[in-house]
């Protein structure tokens, strides 16, 4: 198709494909001149047209996002409220000191941090194993990719609110299949583990299906050769597995582990409708709170801006931890094998 | 730390491809399944579809059959009837078109400014190209939650709150977009084609019309669907800034299904299935290109 389109643009009559003319002594002037025009404009236009076509994104990056970022910090020092935003009052570090003190903010973040390895542990590995299969000869393989794939086009909202139906404790679907099999009713969303594995429940049903796909792909990528050479050294399938494929993989599992931390790091939606109080504080007794919960909790429902702001900059601090964490593991992964 | 993930992938695929695989090869990875492999691939097929299937069971009973147990395994008969009241005590006509023009737009200027921004990336030489590409990178690991709240002062002093441009204006720009294109563009543009263009005196515009735009379609058409779920799925952003009930997106008309006091779980299951079922049509229809989309996506990224 580029072809096609490529040789169909029509010569430009500009630049050095100008058709030569018999040049009289006062028209190659002229056409001397006119050239140095063109080629004035061709280098201003090979100079600067890349960073005309970078520029939107960088304009745009810049007002959503690096300005906002540093303005966070900026209100992070400072007492606002949500009912009148451009008061500000300075603070100084009056409002970390608040929040490190409240125990509301350490029992949200420890609640993430364990909603976010029971969702994303479980995740990544089952679509590993899913990646796996699916990278065998397989019969109707585009099917299963899509309905793999069908959680993902689900939203949060309407996902959330099914699976609060599912995980009802006296009519739920889940509750009457574990009754079924001998289990006493689990109260999903007042237990502080059970809640939490629901929460976690519905951030896995719409993510391992995408990374399964991100995985795979990564697999197709892996040349035949190593696998070749691997069965050459009497590796069986297993041994190939976790000689080749998983080494193979690293960069994309360190990728994807990157990624799931820092969506695990924002989980809001799926605890806020899975309270059956309707409210923010991530159930009756913040036993299912996550640090996103508990940054709206304070900037939207106790009107404590500069207060979310800390919060948000100290969840990206830790971000920062995690991910130098992961970095150094990871070199050293690298440097001993 | 990125640039290794990104980058690594890449070269076995440069690298020459074998026509011929010997047995040894296709020992790894290109068996045919076994049964087992069905039997997993099955389990989890229902354990992606059920859920949703079981919200169109659950629409079309009545919420005091949804009081009982077991929990209903087949359709009723309610359903127009919970889908119509859905719609109109959701806002669901309003929510919908809303939704429509604000993933329309953004998904349309984001595939725009990525393919040019990925082209620039991919093909041009430029001062600084690999500074403000790790820039890029790095934009893509920053969490959009640190943003909102001078976005939400912003917004509430031009006061634009329940207004859409306010929901637009944040999603026009992504880092995974130019990412994803410069990808694209890189392998699926040769320089020998802008090249002769050039020759034949196209300005930079030019090319990026009458080469660039045809060569990246297909990739624009991924990454314009990718992003127009994306953007239909926004729950954080729309639900801070669209707080009167007035002038919601879908999603921010289901939690508010949910948040209400309505007790009418098959109303609600309703609300759900009409929010979903829009991207489940693109899905089933585009689904193949999607899927595709998102592995050309990863393999370098």
């Amino acid at each position: 198709m580029a072809t096609r389109h490529d040789t169909a643009a029509p010569p430009e009559k500009e630049g050095g494909a100008a058709p030569g003319r018999p040049a009289g002594t006062d028209t190659a002037d002229a056409e001397h001149r006119r050239r140095a025009r063109l080629s004035r404009r061709w280098q201003r236009d090979m100079r600067w047209s890349p960073y005309a076509f970078v520029s939107p994104f960088f304009l745009l990056f810049v007002a959503f996002g690096l300005f906002p970022l540093i303005y966070t910090a900026w209100a992070s020092l400072h007492t606002v409220e949500l009912t009148a935003p451009t008061d500000m009052e300075w603070a100084g570090l009056r409002n970390y000191t608040r929040i490190f003190d409240d125990e509301f903010f350490w029992n949200a973040a420890r609640n993430t941090l364990t909603i976010g390895i029971i969702s994303t542990v479980p995740q990544l590995l089952m679509a590993m194993g899913l990646a796996h299969i699916l990278n065998y000869r397989l019969r109707a393989s585009t099917f299963y990719r899509v309905a793999m794939l069908a959680p993902y086009a689900t939203s949060i909202a309407a996902a959330s609110l099914v699976f609060v139906l599912l995980f009802g404790r006296d009519y739920g679907m889940i509750n009457w299949v574990l009754h079924s099999v001998g289990f006493d009713n689990i109260d999903w969303q007042n237990d502080k583990w059970p809640s939490q594995i629901a929460v976690s429940t519905i951030i896995i049903w719409r993510w391992t299906g995408y990374n399964a796909l991100i995985y795979l792909a990564a697999m197709q990528a892996i040349p035949n050769d190593l696998y070749e050479s691997a069965a050459l050294d009497g590796a069986n399938r297993i041994r190939q597995f976790f000689h080749v494929t998983l080494p193979q993989l690293r960069p994309t599992i360190l990728f994807t582990a990157v990624v799931s931390t820092i969506g695990a790091s924002q989980v809001f939606g799926e605890p806020l409708l899975f309270d059956a109080n309707k409210g923010a504080s991530g159930g009756a007794e913040h036993q299912f709170q996550t640090l996103g919960l508990y940054l709206y909790e304070q900037g939207w429902v106790n009107q404590h801006l500069g207060r979310a702001s800390a919060i948000a900059w100290t969840m990206f601090l830790i971000l920062i931890v995690i991910g130098v964490v992961n970095y150094v593991i990871s070199r050293r992964l690298r440097a001993s094998s | 730390m990125t640039t290794t993930t990104l980058t690594e992938p890449e070269t076995p695929t440069a690298g020459p491809r074998r026509t011929r695989r010997s047995k040894a090869a296709r020992a790894g990875g290109q068996l045919h399944a076994g049964p087992i492999a069905y039997v997993i691939l099955a389990l989890f097929t229902i354990g992606s579809l059920f859920p949703l299937v079981w919200t169109a069971i659950a629409a079309s009973r009545n919420n005091n059959r949804l009081a009982q147990t077991p929990p209903p395994f087949w359709f009723g008969s309610n359903l127009m009837h919970n889908l119509q009241v859905a719609w109109t005590d959701a806002n669901l006509g309003k929510a919908f078109v809303n939704t429509t023009i604000v993933a329309g737009i953004s998904a349309a200027t984001v595939v725009f400014l990525s393919t040019i921004a990925g082209f620039a990336f991919a093909k041009l030489r430029f001062r600084g190209r690999g500074a403000l590409m790790l820039i890029v990178i790095g934009t893509m690991m920053v969490p959009p939650q640190l943003s909102i709240i001078p976005l939400y002062m912003m917004v509430a002093k031009l006061d634009w709150t329940d207004q859409l441009q306010a929901v637009i204006l944040p999603s026009l720009v992504s880092a995974f977009g130019v990412f994803f294109m410069r990808q694209y563009l890189l392998q699926a543009l040769p320089d020998e084609i802008i090249e002769a263009a050039r020759v034949d005196g196209a300005s930079s515009w030019r090319v990026v019309w009458h080469v660039v735009f045809p060569a990246a379609r297909p990739a624009m058409a991924v990454l314009g669907m990718l992003m127009f779920v994306q953007t239909w799925n926004d729950f954080l952003w729309p639900f801070l800034v669209l707080t009167q009930t007035g002038n919601p997106t879908v999603q921010v008309a289901l939690a508010g299904l949910g948040r209400g006091y309505t007790p009418d779980q098959s109303l609600i299951m309703a609300g759900a299935l009409l929010g979903t079922l829009p991207l489940l049509l693109v899905f089933a229809i585009f689904g193949k290109q999607i899927v595709g989309g998102i592995m050309q996506g990863a393999v370098k990224g």
